[in-house]
């Protein structure tokens, strides 16, 4: 499968398991969403179960919390990440609260899927990176799959979670891996490992992180789209660089960055996101406070310029091959 | 062509800037406001179409009249039982927001919010609803809980964030929660509970529920794109709920006209939703509780949502933090002209002869004591800054269902603080 496949099973998988599993969105019902991810679960489950919404994103989160303390389990979509804004209020001040202020009278058992990142020429409103907006509120968790297979098992996770997840897609690497190289031609997950996705259902926990490769001279700190570019440029490179792919922000595997770190001695961190107060920020403000006397050298960022994401600059804005490779040169040579 | 040269003949352009019509200082006269007389407005069947009943959205339903009789297609016909047990729930409001107030002032708690004036607006709709339908309130419905007979003693404890706050010391006095009673954790930012409650109602319908939703909102609320949201969501999948806008003319200092009621009626914004819209004097019982009546018979036969405008007064400040008379007048609440909704209850009774001013005395002191021995047992619990009434623990727990280890980190790393601190 690919991953808007795995993405679609998980959803299935959930509906057919849970009679109060809900997916509601601007066009995912009759039309099947216009990435495809909810491609004929209308058809399947019924138009109480799966429908399209107005255009209000306040709207379609503020409904999906009434749903959720009616006793539902809400998956809204909200079409790309660049448009979660309107929810945010719904988001930050109740969804994430509700738990906390009601001390546990009502909840909010959503998981709200959205696709984000660059790497499309998706222009400044199709390709933003919104994670460190929401890492940064309690009472909410935050999950990005890098796999097909990885999406599948962290979406019924996220679904089956108790406390609301939000769930970002990089969606340019729905239909394949993107190794960063723009200039050749896109592969697809045909014939890759991680796109061998099991039919029926299966779960990854929330909260631990994957190795994706293991290394011994520099640990790399990636997610979503970012696993994939870091992956290739490190493997041209030659570098026997430790790679974890975090999959949860929040919780963080702790336990797995630090023992990388203090394996490797030294930390990069690379995102797509803009750099200041992005999470990159966080992780290297925990490695520094954690693996401080490990550290061989300082940690470095990878991450999108502080600037709105451009249209035609695209490539010289996306965290690619050349602005790793340096960075990976740079944090040897300490 | 000059276009400048041609604009020079044109009129300046001005921005209009609402304005209420009295300030502190002047001198009242509501003899323009137009209130339509008790017994006017037609009652339409609860399944007519919102397009066959626009007029409703700019009358008012009025019940009782000038002489406190029940009046006119709305009168619902209570039985006196009823209709005294409304009377005390209304009464027993009031007495506690006159408690509640005092405590404040004296320091046992940080803050509070009254409804004085407007108590039949939650009081006879929780009568008008069954027990089970979700009430999504805003700050001002305390009379919902107090109707359904939620234990005083109860929202005290919340009010002192004492030990035995259910809600763990985490939540500002007033912003209670009770699943049992049915009613929606308060949320301090405005209008959120609207599309909440819709979606609630959604969920009931999709389930093949009977039970429906309502949410309640100031006037000032309506103006937040929530809004805007809980409405096109009512209308389009005909949820079975109730949107209640209560009209008291103030959002803390804001007078009416900037939520835009110089252009229109609250209740008028259901016409454009394609919603039935009802506006009624929130300051009579008995329209109040007809109209929440109608409302939930509507949407109980699927026939969909109800806007219902309460048009009523905010008699006291909003809060305890804030002082009307720096920017309206002190006459307004007297020269209100739809009155009291206790008295104008009261009155009725009488003229019933179910009631007279004697019982209703013996009633007010009974219920001020009532209270007042609440209070006391209340306190016993302890008040707000008489110590930490909860264990530290609850600071980090339900923020998520399973604490994960950063929470737990920090809970530790405060207790290690704590210890420190006393060596």
């Amino acid at each position: 499968m690919n991953m808007v496949q795995a993405i679609n099973s998980a959803m299935d998988v959930m509906m057919e398991r849970d009679p109060d599993v809900v997916v509601l969105g601007e066009d995912v019902g009759y039309f099947g969403g216009v990435f495809r991810a909810t491609a004929g679960l209308q058809q399947k489950y019924g138009k109480t179960r799966v429908f399209d919404t107005p255009i209000t994103e306040c709207g379609i989160i503020g409904v999906a919390v009434g749903m959720g303390a009616y006793g539902l389990r809400p998956v809204p979509e909200i079409q790309f990440a660049d448009y979660i804004y309107p929810a945010l209020d719904q988001l930050v001040s109740e969804a994430a609260r509700l738990r906390y202020r009601s001390a546990g009278e009502f909840t909010a058992p959503i998981t709200v899927r959205s696709p984000f990142g660059g790497g499309i020429f998706g222009g400044q409103t199709h390709s933003q990176s919104p994670e460190g907006i929401f890492t940064h509120v309690s009472g909410i968790k935050t999950v990005i799959p890098s796999t097909p297979y990885d999406a599948k098992g962290l979406l019924i996770a996220a679904i089956e979670d108790n406390d609301p997840v939000i769930f970002f897609e990089p969606k340019r690497i729905y239909n394949g891996p993107f190794d960063g190289h723009y200039d050749r031609p896109s592969k697809n997950w045909a014939g890759n490992a991680d796109a061998q996705v099991l039919e029926g259902y299966y779960r990854i926990d929330l909260g631990k992180a994957r190795t994706v490769r293991e290394g011994e001279v520099l640990t790399i700190l990636c997610y979503g789209a970012m696993v994939h570019v870091v992956s290739s440029t490190v493997a041209e490179m030659g570098i026997d660089a430790d790679i974890i792919d975090l999959r949860t922000l929040v919780p963080i595997d702790i336990e797995a960055v630090e023992a990388s770190v203090k394996k490797t001695g030294r930390c990069m961190i690379v995102h797509e996101a803009t750099r200041t107060s992005g999470f990159g920020a966080e992780l290297s403000a925990l490695v520094q406070e954690r693996c401080f006397y490990a550290l061989e050298a300082p940690i470095e960022r990878v991450t999108g310029f502080d600037t709105p994401y451009p249209h035609s600059l695209e490539w010289a804005y996306f965290p690619g091959p050349v602005r790793i490779g340096e960075a990976i040169k740079k944090i040897l040579k300490d | 062509m000059d276009q400048n040269r041609e604009r020079r003949n044109l009129p300046p352009l001005n921005l209009h800037v609402p304005e209420p019509r009295f300030r502190p200082g002047d001198t009242v006269d509501f003899s323009g406001l137009d209130i339509e007389a008790a017994g006017t407005t037609r009652r339409p069947d609860e399944t007519a179409s919102p397009a066959d009943m626009r007029d409703m959205a700019y009358g008012l339903v009025r019940v009782l009249d000038d002489e406190h009789r029940a009046v006119g297609p709305w009168d619902p016909r209570l039985d006196g039982e009823t209709l005294l047990k409304m009377l005390r729930a209304m009464a027993l409001t009031r007495a506690f927001d006159e408690r509640m107030f005092r405590a404040q002032r004296q320091g046992k708690t940080s803050f509070y919010m009254k409804c004085t004036g407007e108590e039949a607006v939650s009081v006879a709709a929780a009568f008008a609803l069954h027990h089970d339908d979700m009430c999504f309130p805003s700050y001002r419905q305390q009379g919902l809980l107090i109707a359904r007979d939620w234990s005083l003693v109860d929202m005290m404890n919340q009010i002192y964030s004492n030990r035995a706050d259910r809600l763990q010391g985490k939540q500002l006095p007033i912003m209670y929660s009770s699943k049992e009673a049915s009613f929606f954790s308060i949320s301090g930012n405005l209008a959120t509970q609207c599309p909440q409650a819709v979606g609630w109602a959604m969920a009931s319908a999709a389930k093949g529920d009977t039970r429906i939703a309502a949410f309640w909102c100031g006037e000032g609320s309506t103006a937040e794109g929530d809004f805007h949201s809980a409405c096109t969501f009512a209308s389009v999948y005909r949820a079975p709920v109730i949107l209640n806008v209560v009209n008291n003319q103030w959002a803390i200092s804001s007078f009416s006209g900037f939520a835009g009621a110089e252009a229109t009626t609250f209740a008028a914004r259901a016409v454009g939703y394609g919603i039935a819209g009802l506006r009624i004097d929130g300051n009579d019982p008995l329209a109040v509780y007809a109209a929440t009546k109608w409302a939930s018979d509507r949407a109980r036969a699927n026939a969909g949502p109800t806007l219902i405008e309460h048009f009523t007064y905010r008699v006291e400040g909003h809060s305890t933090s804030d002082d009307p008379s720096q920017y309206r007048s002190v006459m307004e609440s007297d020269e209100w002209p739809l009155g009291d909704p206790i008295k104008r209850l009261k009155r009725h009774l009488i003229g019933l002869g179910l009631w007279d001013a004697e019982r209703h005395a013996a009633m007010d002191l009974e219920l001020a004591e009532y209270v007042k021995n609440c209070a006391k047992e209340s306190e016993r619990n302890g008040v707000l800054g008489h110590g930490l009434h909860q264990p530290l623990d609850t600071l980090f727990e339900g923020v998520f269902e399973h604490m994960p280890w950063h929470l737990r980190e920090q809970r530790d790393q405060m207790f290690a603080e704590w210890e420190a601190s006393k060596k």
